[in-house]
Formats: C-alpha cells, structure tokens, sequence
C-alpha cells in the first residue's frame, strides 16, 4: 500500500482534469472518480496504514479502520450523485472546488495524525468556499467570505490545538482525547482548543450562524456538496477524537433543539434545510458524548444515513429553485401537481429526516435514544424525543407542505433535467432500502451491532410522537404564518455590530487619523529642509562640525558598550 | 360542471382529510392495547405517553419560535443596508426599493446557473 493508493487522490486528480476535458467526457471523469475513490477504500486491508517522517515527528498520512471506512464510503457515494445532479448545470469550477473539497474530506477522514488531518481540515475550507462563491451572485460572495472568515478562525484554533498537543503529548497520532480534557495542563487545554476547532465545523453554539448563512446561498447543486462533507467530517473526528466527552451531549442536545426553532421562523426553504443539518449533526453529537458502543455506533449510522436523505432535501429543493427561480415558502405552493417526481423524492427525504418506519432516519436515530435509555439518561431521552417531533414539524411537513402543497401559487413547472431527476430517484431509493433492509448499513458500522429496530414498540411509540407533530403542524399552522424577514442570530456580533461600533467610533477615530496624517505630513516637510541643509547637493554632513560628529559617534559606542555589558 | 382543481384544494374534501386524518392518529394510539411499550423509563411506558408528548412539545416549541421571533426577526435587507453604510457605493441601486425587494428579489435570472 503507498501514497497513491490515497482514495482522496483519483478526486483531485479529476478536480484538475476537469476543466480540459471535453464535454462528452466529462461525465465519465464525474462519475469514474468517485467510483474508483469507493474501491480503492474498500480494496484496503483493515488496519492499513501509510506511515511517514517529517522533521521530528512520525505522520499516518493514511489509516484505514472500520470508522474511516464508513465515513469514506458516504463521502464517494455522496461525490457520486452530488456531481451527477450537477453534471450539466454547475460550472466548472464549482465542479472542481466540490471535487477538491470532497477529496479533502477523504484525506481528513484516512489521516492518521493531527498534523496530515489539519492540513486537509484547511484545503476543505479553502474549496468549500469555492463552492459557495461560485454561485456567482453577489450574495453568495459575500456569503462566501463570511464563511471563509469563520473557518479560518476555526482552523486557527484547532491549529492552536494541535500545537500544544504536539509539545505537550507524547505524538501526534489521532486517538480519543477525551481523558486529557480533564487531565489538566497543556494537554488538557490542547484537548479544548482541538474540541472547539472541531466543534466550530459542526455548526455548534454560539458560532454555528455561518452554516445558515452560507449554505442556501450556493448553487442549487453546491448546497448539496456543502451539506454533506464539512458538518460530517466534523462528526467524524468528533467520534474519534471525543466519544464519551459529557459535555457533547449538552452541546448536541442545544443544537437539536437551536436547529428546530431557528427552521421554524425561517420562509427561505433551503435555509430551512439548512437549520435541520444543525439539528441533526445534535442528534450526532449527542451520540458521541453518551459514548458506548451503541451510541457510536448510532452517531455512525446516523450521519450515513442523514448524508443521504439531506442531500435529497436539497436536491428537491435545489429543483424546485432551479426550475421556478424561487426560494421562499411564501411564494411556492402547490407544485405537486407539475413536479410529481421532485414531489415524491422531496416527502421521501423529508420522513426519513423524521425518521419515520420503514425509512433510513428510523433506524439510525433510535439507535441514539437507545442508548441513552440504556445509559438511564432521563432528560436527554425527553429531549432527543421532542426533537424527533420537532424535526417532523419543520423539516417533515413544513418543507414539503409549504413547497409542494398548501395554498397553489399557479406556478406549473415541469420536473428537472434528467440528470436531476436520477440522482433524487437513486436517493429517494436508498433512504426506503436502508430503511427496510438496515442489515447493510449496521454490517459496516464501527462496532458489532446488537440492536433491532423493529420492534413493535420502538414503530408504535415512533408513528404516535410522529403523529401527533403531525396534528400539532396542522393545528397551530396559523401561528406560523410566513414573514419576509431573517432572524438574528449570533452572527450579529460580527455582521451588523462592527458596523454600529463604526458608526458611534468612526468619526472620532477618523478625525484622530486625519490629525495624525496632517501632523506626519508637516513633519515631513520640516524634516526635508533640515535633511537639504545639512545633507544637500554639496557634501554630506557639511555643516556639521568634526567636534559634534565625534560626539555623536563617542555616545552611539558608549551605548553598544552599556547594552553589551547589561546584556 | 367538471372542477378543475386537485382534489386537494377542493374545499368540499377539507372534512373528509381531517376525518381520516383522526381515524390515523386514533389508531396509532389505540395500538398500544395490543403492543406493550418498554421504553425504559416508567413515565414513557403510560397509555398514549408518546402522543401527548409528541403534541406538546411541539405546542412548546411552536410557541416559544413565535415568542423569540417576535424579538429576532428583522427585515430581509437588515444586514445589506449595514453593508450599504458603510462601504460599496455600487450597491446604491439596491438600496433604492428595500421593502420591495422581497418576492421579486429571487426571480430566475439573477442567478447564472438558473434555468435560462
């Protein structure tokens, strides 16, 4: 096994061969990629490593284990369809920046040391952002520069992190952390500082606003790049880096409950999804921080599962934009009757997000509820419920109902290009598949499987918790009632704060400049005529006398001596 | 007269999808005579636990997103007239018609991958 063996090496290589390749070609480069990227995974041994020197320090540059594998599998599959959806619309540098970014998701998710994982932690934000800007619309770059400010701050601390891992830990190999939190010292802020670099990517509180910020500001086929690598990849390292840390499952728990109230005041639909990713990647979390085997285990599953029917929200509602040029829910409606395909893939998403039976949402979830009543964790159980309810109140029926029903807007598109439409069918299928048969996904998970999620009394208590939400939406329908506006949120401390300080301090600061340039402009000019006379056309140091440059000479050599001596 | 509607939007079938709509939720609940719930918790395990829980906690959540609404909402342009402030003079054209940037804004065509 060598370097080139790197599944993240046949994505790059296409992101550069992309641009010169002829337009018959392209989606065989597309397609091939991602594909040969899924075999070389699983054409891995277990345990497989790359190892590699650099100065003092032994890098992994590659690792393959069971945790690794599953990861990397979504990341292909979602490469897959997500370039497939794309493949005529995007331009092409979207397609090579998605390309790269999803390469560096590979490179994050096989690195085996904190070092080799950092360096593809910041090249995934560097196309990331590429993806987003290259929407082309004046939104999308200033969406772009928010996001990339914000994920450059990330990867300062986790670059802080890392570093202080490096001289207070033993090597730099990625293992669980979670005992140093508490162990005190360096290693223990090293620890922090890696978990906050980590956390910034997994959109949790307080700086989670640059995920809704930037996301629905994409291309329709960007979004759904975007939804998937940089908030899993972040689970990923969470789930090797800090299973069983306590404070995730507070963390988690905030997130699903943060994602759920921001969706719900939220009239921009991928803004709404986007919301969701926050409320979901809680579940997550949420799993990671209870730790055991089965919550691990449900934490993995769970973002397999969610990369799927996530990306399928979005690409439904990805059409529904590409083929009205609308975004909001108050002005759609009614496009079931025209969009039967994009329609049905959309509701398909929509209750495997809410995890409904016989989808692939059910049988990840439960997996985390599971655990925590197996872990006797009361209030997280209550909680982990309500917000199974409430991700069917904004996501499930909120989404579909809002787009595809409610009152007709009169708009009667017809469903997307082909290569839309595929890619949506293939997910739409593999959310009910994974659903009915959940054999296949708990083969790979991380750690053997011992849990059945059809029992008659996981489905009967899901579909009354599900349906009720379900009467509940109906019934308070009237209090939520669609505004055009945006709520605030903390990215106020960076987006309209600086400018109202501005607004209170400029004047003064402006005029204190204004002064300062004023006086450094006189000084200048006082200063030119002393340099003319004394060092003018005629000779240096004319008028200097020989006595006063012997004194300055005799003072510059005392003090070198005084320096030197008290040195 | 042939109604051209979708059944759906008939208003004569609005009753008929909220009777159905019940007899679903009605035998959701009713189901648990003859399946026996072992949550794990003993609170969980009551007669239609998840149900009510299922309602209410949206009640709540529903309620409180009303609430916190009425503090955080701000208009779609709040963040471009602070940009508009401070910096981009270009971005004047813009500011001419704030409130009226709603619908119209995200019309096809102001996007370059929108369909043409």
């Amino acid at each position: 096994m060598s370097l080139l063996s790197s599944p993240a090496l046949p994505l790059i290589l296409a992101s550069v061969l992309l641009p010169c390749t002829a337009r018959s070609w392209r989606l065989v480069v597309l397609l091939g990629a991602p594909l040969l990227s899924l075999a070389l995974i699983w054409s891995w041994p277990e345990g497989a490593v790359v190892n590699a020197r650099f100065l003092d320090y032994q890098l992994t540059l590659l690792k393959s284990d069971a945790l690794s594998r599953i990861f990397g599998t979504i990341f292909t599959i979602m490469t897959f369809a997500g370039a497939w959806y794309g493949c005529a619309q995007a331009r092409t540098v979207e397609l090579s920046a998605a390309f790269v970014y999803a390469g560096a998701a590979l490179g994050v998710v096989f690195a085996g040391d904190l070092l080799s994982l950092f360096i593809f932690w910041e090249v995934m934000a560097l196309a990331s952002t590429t993806v987003i800007w290259s929407a082309g619309t004046p939104a999308s770059w200033r969406a772009s520069m928010r996001y990339l400010l914000m994920h450059l701050f990330g990867g300062v601390v986790l670059m802080v992190g890392v570093v202080a891992w490096a001289r207070y830990s033993v090597d730099l190999s990625f293992a669980s952390m979670t005992q140093a939190l508490s162990a005190g010292g360096g290693r223990s802020f090293a620890a922090w500082a890696i978990l906050a670099g980590f956390l910034i990517n997994a959109g949790a509180p307080p700086l989670s606003a640059w995920l809704p910020d930037a996301y629905p500001e994409a291309s329709p086929s960007g979004t759904v790049f975007l939804s998937a690598f940089t908030t899993k990849t972040a689970v990923y390292v969470l789930l090797r880096g800090f299973p069983g840390a306590e404070i995730l499952i507070w963390v988690g728990l905030f997130m699903a409950c943060y994602g759920i109230i921001y969706a719900l005041l939220e009239n921009d639909i991928r803004r709404i999804l986007a919301y969701s990713i926050i409320n979901q990647v809680g579940f997550m979390v949420t799993g990671i921080g209870i730790g055991t085997p089965l919550a691990l285990n449900g934490a993995a599953a769970h973002a397999f599962a969610h990369i799927i029917y996530k990306a399928l929200l979005l690409m439904s509602a990805g059409s529904v934009l590409y083929m009205t040029g609308r975004r909001k829910c108050s002005d759609l409606g009614g496009l079931f009757q025209s969009m039967p395909v994009t329609a049905t893939c959309g509701i398909i998403g929509a209750l495997s997000i809410s995890a409904f039976p016989l989808t692939s949402g059910f049988i990840s979830k439960s997996m985390i509820a599971q655990a925590a009543v197996n872990q006797q964790l009361a209030g997280a159980w209550l909680l982990l419920a309500a917000a199974s309810a409430g991700v069917f109140l904004h996501a499930g029926i909120k989404f579909p109902w809002f787009v595809f029903f409610q009152k007709d807007s009169g708009l009667r598109p017809p469903d997307p290009p082909l290569n839309m439409t595929i890619p949506m069918v293939g997910y739409a299928a593999a959310c009910l598949l994974l659903g009915i048969f959940p054999g296949s996904l708990y083969r790979i998970l991380p750690f053997a499987v011992d849990y059945v999620p059809y029992t008659g009394a996981h489905v009967v208590s899901q579909l009354q918790l599900l349906l009720f939400a379900g009467l509940a939406f109906f019934v308070l329908l009237p209090l939520m009632k669609r505004t055009l506006t945006i709520s605030l949120d903390f990215d106020w401390f960076y987006r309209r704060l600086p400018v109202l300080l501005w607004a209170q301090l400029g004047p003064p600061v402006v005029g204190l400049w204004s002064g300062v340039v004023r006086k450094s402009e006189m000084m200048q000019i006082r200063g030119g005529e002393y340099f003319r006379r004394y060092y003018g056309q005629r000779g240096m140091a004319r008028a200097l006398s020989t006595g006063g440059l012997g004194l300055t000479v005799l003072s510059v050599f005392a003090g070198v001596l005084l320096f030197y001596y008290l040195r | 007269m042939k109604e051209d509607r979708h059944w759906l939007y008939r208003p004569q079938n609005l009753p008929r999808l909220w009777k159905w709509g019940s007899i679903l939720l009605l035998l959701c609940v009713a189901a648990q005579w003859f399946v026996k719930l072992h949550a794990g918790f003993g609170f969980a395990d009551w007669f239609a636990f998840n149900a009510v829980f299922g309602f209410f906690s949206c009640l709540v959540m529903v309620v409180f997103a009303k609430w916190l609404g009425g503090r955080v909402k701000r208009p779609q342009d709040y963040y471009d007239q602070a940009q508009d402030q401070t910096q981009q003079p270009g971005a004047g054209a813009d500011q001419a018609d704030p409130p009226a940037a709603g619908p119209a804004s995200s019309a096809a065509g102001s996007q370059p991958w929108s369909r043409p």
